[in-house]
């Protein structure tokens, strides 16, 4: 197996008596998407934010790009090349679409300098081509002129996805990006981010069960902050401890 | 064109017209008072690139404005006594060259806004707004007590500092440099508004946690919004000590920095020409209720109160409607 | 300088203290429970000194005056909250900064009008002038030392309020929590202005207890509001403890270092210079802690992040 670009070693943070990550060891290495699942309350969102930078872990390390990235910033980490997408759509809302990703572009240009004063940046052609082709790889690009705030949910959690985008990542991080989209969103965003991984591979924190299994390479199963399977699709779907802790729950439907 | 954007030319030529139309009419108080709206408009164009760009809700900005005044009422009183205002390790005289003083109203404020906002912006929210107001009231102190410039009683400057080519004494010809100002002041702001920086700083009013997601610091953008925006109020403050030729300690007062948002909030919040149509309002508010009582900030509290409660997007959204997203 | 004067100055600082706690306890609360920055705290500051003076005016006594400052505050306060502060809990700070100073400019323009622009003055009565004799041989103003004693135990009662009472409970889970409050059956909006009318009682109180002291005019609730919200900042916002201790720490800093610095600076310089750099510096001495301690605890001593 190729060296993982995000090692996550040893996570462990409480909140008072809970524990939402006990011990938390994961990988991703390039091309695949590794799934994480598990039950509401497993600690999945505190996990996501422990690996970029919004959360300070208790104890263990976070190490990215050969990297020892535990101690510093969210804003270090992005520049490091971690993209991520969050789980309630986290944009500028009083923007234009086009406004919010020509931001992502402008944040991977890492620095607005004396010319960043008084040039229009909406006139700025190189980070316009940076935001029109991520736009249009979510298939946004119709959307360009729209103020955010009028899309519909399933756009925003697209327009998330642009962003991130924008920032050319070694890394995605995608918190739920499915949730709310609708059987043919979802279908759709499978689709692409199916593409995606071979630009960068993807930490996929999803519930849509059909999308997890159709897209990840590993699976890692998140209980009670703990992580008790990682494994290929076969591999977790035939797993006893995954099938009474999660999936039996789960999949009714 | 836009709606907004022919009310704005509107604005701007009525507040040209005005004076000229004094002038014909030979009533040189109508032309101080449509200069003293300029200078309010400058000084709410300041606070409104940190207020309204970057959410930074400052009820301190009386304190550059004070700064910016106290610049000239210092320059100006050490050139009128011909006494060096600092004899070591470099001499600096006195001036009473109004380029020179608007230069270093500018630098000095924007170094306090510097300092002041690095301190002020480890804080957020409702801490901010209460930070900001203690460092403008802690410099009303200071210059009360500090006896060297007239402590409480200010500074009388006796005569207008001079401009190059132009007498500024004359009604119409100071009114001219302050407008001109004005518009210097508005375009550079709404490049800036539009740049890069704006878009980011913008950005992050709405939401901080996306900019540090795409890696850029929040802080960052505010404490130089924050330093500009003390940077043009300074100027303001200058342009108004030489309106009045008089100096005191009132210029900082918390009162004056309630005034200044009030101009924001009156025009509109955010709005480019927002604090330019409210210093305007006010002081024709000022004058015409000023008029019909001795207790006209009642009716200024009155009205105040309904623009908040009522008609939250101030003025120009009352006549151009609201604000439609473009680039 | 003497021991003597030095504990006169702090007993000035206990006495200051004491009177901003009053104030800041009110502003402390409201914004805890309500989420609401309120500039006009100062005037019911000075809506209570009117009140008091003008009721010792007309009936001659000081505790009709001071029951006339509590009921003339809280009802004020009352009415606001109900015509015009109601409408903005869900407002962001910015309306709520402009909406209060909307209402200063329209109660100190309102009081003019009614009482015009001479100061009153509130005699203290009888039985508490005249100075009386401490361990030590200390003189001290009896007045200012019952200001003491009353805002010690009001703020004991305060304490016990929100400690011991269904109300104080009620107030604890606003604070903590909004939607429980109204799990638990509380009539939020009663709650509210029941809160709202407390803090404006407690500062109507103050005014009138100071009005004794100062002379009671248009504007005198300002300057203590600031220094409330000084108060409020340092013992972090919504703690009631810290608001305490808040308020004891700028009434001593404010008056030992307006007593201590220039005699200090009397050491080094000529005495009219030590004189001004001195009171200079004191003047800014509160601010100067405020930024010290944020620069430490950004949320205040007991604020929560």
């Amino acid at each position: 197996m190729t060296d993982p670009i995000l090692d996550v070693r040893n996570i462990s943070k409480s909140f008072g008596a809970l524990k939402a990550s006990d011990n938390i060891s994961l990988t991703l290495v390039p091309g695949e998407i590794h799934a994480l699942i598990g039950p509401n309350g497993a600690g999945k969102s505190t996990l996501i934010k422990q690996i970029a930078g919004g959360l300070q872990a208790d104890s263990g390390e976070v190490w990215f790009d050969g990297e020892n990235v535990t101690g510093k910033t969210t804003v270090e980490r992005a520049r490091l090349g971690l993209g991520r997408t969050f789980q309630v759509s986290s944009l500028a809302m009083d923007y234009t679409v086009s406004q919010n990703v020509v931001l992502g572009a402008l944040g991977h240009r890492g620095k607005i300098g004396l010319k960043g004063f008084f040039r229009p940046a909406m006139k700025d052609t190189a980070l316009l081509d940076v935001a029109n082709d991520a736009l249009s790889q979510v298939g946004l690009d119709g959307f360009a002129k729209t103020r955010t705030s009028e899309l519909s949910h399933g756009q925003r959690r697209q327009l998330e996805v642009a962003v991130a985008l924008t920032l050319s990542p070694k890394v995605f991080l995608m918190d739920e990006p499915m949730a709310g989209l609708g059987a043919e969103g979802s279908l759709r965003l499978t689709g692409f981010l199916d593409q995606l991984r071979q630009q960068a591979p993807i930490l996929l924190v999803e519930h849509d069960m059909d999308a997890v299994f159709s897209l990840a390479d590993r699976i890692s199963v998140l209980v009670y902050g703990k992580i008790v399977a990682t494994g290929t699709v076969d591999e977790i779907r035939s797993n006893p401890i995954v099938r009474t802790a999660y999936l039996g729950e789960d999949d009714e439907t | 064109m836009r709606k907004e954007t022919i009310l704005n030319a509107c604005v701007l030529l009525g507040l040209l017209a005005v004076p000229l139309w004094a002038l014909r009419v030979d009533e040189p108080f109508i032309i101080t008072l449509a200069t003293k709206a300029v200078i309010f408009a400058i000084a709410g164009v300041g606070l409104n690139f940190s207020l309204g760009l970057g959410g930074l809700v400052s009820l301190g900005h009386a304190a550059f404005f004070g700064i910016g005044g106290y610049s000239m009422g210092i320059l100006a009183s050490h050139a009128q006594s011909y006494t060096p205002l600092m004899g070591w390790p470099l001499v600096i005289d006195g001036t009473n060259s109004m380029p020179l003083i608007w230069l270093f109203a500018v630098l000095i404020s924007s170094l306090f806004a510097l300092v002041i906002g690095a301190l002020s912006l480890r804080t957020s929210g409702v801490y901010f707004i209460m930070i900001t107001l203690a460092f403008g009231q802690m410099l009303f102190f200071f210059m009360i007590s500090w006896p060297a410039y007239g402590g409480e009683d200010g500074l009388v400057i006796y005569v207008r500092n001079g401009f190059p080519g132009l007498n500024t004494l004359d009604p119409i010809q100071f009114f001219g440099i302050c407008f001109a100002l004005l518009c210097g002041v508005l375009l550079a702001v709404s490049r800036i508004a539009r740049s890069s920086f704006g878009l980011a700083l913008g950005g992050a009013r709405q939401n901080e946690e996306r900019m540090q997601a795409v890696g850029l610091v929040p802080c960052k953008l505010y404490l130089i919004a924050f330093t500009i925006s003390g940077a043009i109020t300074g100027l303001s403050g200058a342009l108004f000590a030489d309106l009045n030729r008089f100096v005191s300690p009132t210029m900082f007062s918390w009162q004056m920095s309630g005034e200044i948002m009030i101009f924001i909030i009156l025009g509109g919040t955010g709005r480019l020409f927002g604090p330019v149509v409210g210093a305007a309002v006010f002081i024709l508010l000022e004058y015409l209720l000023g008029g019909l009582s001795e207790f006209w900030h009642v009716y200024l509290g009155a009205i105040l109160l309904g623009v908040v409660l009522f008609a939250r997007g101030g003025l120009i959204e009352l006549i151009v409607g609201r604000e439609v997203a473009h680039d | 300088m003497s021991a003597v004067l030095l504990i006169e100055q702090i007993l000035n600082g206990l006495q200051f203290g004491v009177m901003l706690f009053l104030m800041a306890a009110g502003l402390t609360l409201i914004f805890g429970v309500m989420g609401l920055i309120n500039l006009a705290h100062g005037s019911f500051y000075m809506i209570g000194a009117f009140a008091a003076a003008a009721t010792a005016a007309a009936t001659g006594s000081f505790l009709l005056a001071l029951a006339a400052s509590l009921v003339a505050a809280a009802v004020a306060g009352a009415i606001v909250e109900m015509t015009v502060i109601r409408r903005l809990y869900k407002r962001d700070h910015l309306d709520q900064v402009l909406a209060t100073f909307a209402l200063i400019l329209i109660f100190s323009e309102g009081t003019r009008w009614l009482f015009g622009s001479f100061p009153l003055f509130l005699e203290i009565p009888e039985y508490l002038s005249g100075p009386i004799s401490l361990p030590f041989g200390i003189q001290y103003p009896q007045y200012r030392l019952a200001i003491i004693a009353v805002g010690l135990l009001v703020a004991v009662g305060l304490f016990a309020l929100i400690a011991r009472t269904r109300i104080g409970i009620q107030i604890r889970a606003g604070e903590s929590d909004r939607e429980m409050i109204a799990a638990l059956g509380v009539d939020i909006s009663k709650l509210y202005t029941f809160v709202f009318a407390l803090g404006a009682a407690l500062a109507g109180f103050a005014g009138a207890l100071i009005g004794a002291i100062q002379s009671v005019q248009v504007g005198m609730g300002e300057p203590v509001l600031i220094l409330a919200f000084v108060v409020i900042v340092i013992g972090g916002i919504g703690s009631i403890k810290g608001a305490l201790l808040g308020a004891l720490l700028v009434g001593l800093t404010d008056t030992l270092a307006g007593f201590l610095l220039p005699a200090a600076f009397g050491l080094i310089m000529e005495p009219s210079a030590a004189a001004s750099v001195g009171s200079s510096l004191a003047s800014m001495s509160i601010y100067v802690l405020m930024a010290g301690v944020l620069l430490f605890r950004p949320t205040g001593l007991f604020g929560r992040s």
